[in-house]
Order: C-alpha cells, then sequence, then structure tokens
C-alpha cells in the first residue's frame, strides 16, 4: 500500500504535474483543463495529459461539468479535475503515529479528559510557534498545512491536518484544534482571540479574524 | 422497484438538571436557533417535533426523567455529519459538558430506512439498546464504525436491487 503511495508522490517530481496539481488543490474546487493549463502556462492538450496521469494515480478526481451554453453547438461538458479526498503519505522507516493518536484520542474521550486535553494542545501551540519570532501568523499555518485563504473578513483554512482524527472524534479534535491555533497565535505574540471555531463542510473547523494592522 | 433509502438517527443525553432549571437557561436558548439549522440544513429530510408552535418544547416519552431524546432523518450519513460537526451545532456540542451528564455508553444510533417512512421514538431506543448490547451492525450504527444503505439488512431485496 504505501508502495502505491511512493509511486503516487513521485509522479509529483515533474514540475509540470507539480504545478498543476498545486493549482488545483489551490482552488479549493473543480478546475477545468483550460484554467489550469493557463496557470500552468502549457498547452491544453499537454495539461490534460498530466491531468489525467494525476487522476490515475488518485491524487486528483475528474469529473463533468455542463457547458454553460445550450443548445447546438454549446459542446460537450468539460472535464473538470478536483483534489482527491484520500490523503497519501509515505515514511521512511515505516512509521504510524495515526493509529496510536486514534488510540489516545479514544482514551481521552473516554476519560472526559477533553479540557486537559485542550489545555495541553494550547501548550503544544504556544512551543511550535516559538522558533518562529515574529513571524506572521499565516505563514505558519501554510507551512503546518492548513492552506489559509482569505474570504471577506476572516482568514479562512482549507485545510484540515489532522483530517482522519477529526472524523473518528471530531467534538475532541476540532476542540484541540482551535485551542493549537490560540496557542500557536499567543506564542507569535498575537491575540489568541483571533481563532474561533467556525466549521464548514469540506474545511478547517477554525477561522481567524483579519489582523487591522496593515 | 429501486428504493431511495434514508438515514434515520435517534441521540439521547442525560441533563444536568431539569430543563426549567437555571443551568439549563443557556441551552433552552440555543435550542431554537439550532434546531431551525438542522432544519435548513442540506440533506434534512425530518425530525420529530413536540410542537408546531413552541420550539423549546422537546420530546415527551417514557424512557426516564430528564432524557433529551431527538429524532431525525436525513438523505445521507454525510449531511448529518455535516450538520452535526459541521456547522455551528459543533459549538454546541463542545459545550455538552455543561448540561449533559457524561456517559460511556452509545448515545447516538444510526440505522437505514426507506425514504418516506418516519421512525419512531419506541424504534429508535430499541435499536439504541441493540448497539449498546451487541456492538455496531447494519440495523444499529454509529458515525465511527457505519454500514452504507446497500447493506441495509432490513430490506434484503433493495439492497440486491442497488448493486
Amino acid at each position: 500500500m504505501s508502495e502505491d503511495h511512493l509511486d503516487a508522490l513521485a509522479l509529483l517530481h515533474d514540475p509540470v504535474r507539480r504545478s498543476l496539481y498545486d493549482v488545483v488543490a489551490a482552488s479549493g474546487g473543480e478546475v477545468g483543463r483550460g484554467e489550469a493549463a493557463e496557470s500552468a502556462g502549457i498547452s491544453r492538450t499537454l495539461a490534460g495529459h498530466h491531468l489525467d496521469k494525476l487522476v490515475e494515480a488518485g491524487l486528483l478526481e475528474s469529473g463533468l461539468r455542463p457547458q454553460e451554453r445550450r443548445g447546438p453547438g454549446s459542446g460537450r461538458p468539460a472535464k473538470v479535475y478536483r483534489r482527491a479526498g484520500g490523503e497519501r503519505s509515505v515514511s521512511l522507516p515505516p512509521r504510524d503515529y495515526q493509529t496510536l493518536a486514534s488510540v489516545l484520542a479514544g482514551v481521552v474521550e473516554l476519560l472526559g479528559a477533553d479540557e486537559e486535553a485542550e489545555r495541553a494542545a494550547r501548550r503544544a501551540g504556544r512551543r511550535l510557534a516559538g522558533p518562529r519570532g515574529d513571524e506572521p501568523v499565516e505563514a505558519v499555518l501554510r507551512e503546518r498545512g492548513y492552506e489559509p485563504y482569505a474570504e471577506g473578513d476572516r482568514l479562512r483554512m482549507r485545510n484540515c491536518p489532522f483530517h482522519a482524527l477529526s472524523r473518528e472524534q471530531p467534538v475532541l479534535v476540532c476542540s484541540m484544534n482551535l485551542a493549537l491555533c490560540q496557542g500557536l497565535l499567543e506564542g507569535l505574540g498575537d491575540d489568541p482571540e483571533r481563532a474561533r471555531l467556525d466549521p464548514r463542510p469540506g474545511e478547517c473547523c477554525v477561522s481567524l479574524s483579519k489582523t487591522n494592522e496593515d | 422497484m429501486l428504493g431511495v433509502m434514508h438515514l434515520a438517527q435517534l441521540n439521547v443525553a442525560h441533563l444536568r438538571a431539569p430543563m426549567d432549571a437555571p443551568e439549563l437557561a443557556a441551552f433552552v436558548e440555543l435550542l431554537e436557533p439550532v434546531n431551525t439549522l438542522a432544519d435548513t440544513s442540506p440533506g434534512f429530510v425530518w425530525r420529530m417535533k413536540e410542537s408546531e408552535d413552541d420550539p423549546t418544547a422537546t420530546l415527551t416519552h417514557a424512557y426516564g426523567d430528564h432524557l433529551l431524546v431527538n429524532l431525525s432523518v436525513w438523505e445521507s450519513l454525510e449531511s448529518l455529519w455535516d450538520y452535526a460537526y459541521r456547522s455551528a451545532h459543533l459549538g454546541v456540542l463542545r459545550r455538552r459538558r455543561e448540561w449533559f451528564l457524561r456517559t460511556a455508553e452509545p448515545y447516538l444510533v444510526m440505522w437505514w430506512i426507506p425514504e418516506g417512512r418516519l421512525p419512531t421514538v419506541a424504534e429508535g431506543m430499541r435499536r439504541l439498546e441493540r448497539l449498546r448490547d451487541e456492538g455496531p451492525s447494519p440495523e444499529a450504527f454509529t458515525f465511527k464504525e457505519s454500514y452504507d444503505s446497500s447493506q441495509a439488512a432490513s430490506r434484503p431485496a433493495a439492497a440486491d436491487a442497488r448493486k
């Protein structure tokens, strides 16, 4: 199984495929061939070829979007691509922290130790921020895989770094994630209250208020 | 005939105090907005109501005092999941310890029913009992161990027709 993951991830070594993957992932939704080709600066045919390779490897999913114009001459439905839901990870030598994390989350739930877990997560957030000095929180969150993006007066996050665990223990994991984000802010010398629970389907459960500084 | 299946869910919560106690005032206040959120969520089909006029009236039943019972029907497991854990309802769940006693037993059970059929509290309580006694099965399952509608053993004919 991890062989498959390695093969899939190796596809991203190609810079063209990598940039196509990034375009689709960053969109947070569906991207057509033409749009992806334009963003990556390559031809539509070449983009289609590479995008289909990424679908074959399970990194992207494809679908069909009906053309906006109706009637004769409007053409066939357009092929669109979105990031696949599954996770890929490779660890050498093999490591499996997910299983242990899942067991531990179950124990916290059983003990009703949510509050202790939240306090520990807040401390962990502060520690993670420690070496980052005065960096903007957005950069730190981006590096940690949250994929932040601006929407109105909020900074939302497209990706949940704890996705599989949050499916198992949503209340615990989302509460810990909020505490971790608040700890991060605190550790960066920022206001922890900028982070609040703001769940939405398919995204991280936390959003941040924008700073008024800039 | 290819039957569409819907997801029924029942959940219970043991209140720390009677509904009219001051400890529960904040919870009672949240009932209307949270129920409205459920009713307008994508995939919501039906929820058993005690009263059409009083949004704070909770279901009356014969399963003991201070026991809050919720019974609803959804188009899919994902739609119920998104409402429960990916909406403002999550913030209410985070505060559950303020109002509900902790329980080591399962407090939520789900099962598949043919579209158009409405479940009863008695049926849901039986299934919750079964989940507690025998663990998850296609007739009584949880988010952590779920079964899709083609595995709904109550309708083997429908299950055959789907694949």
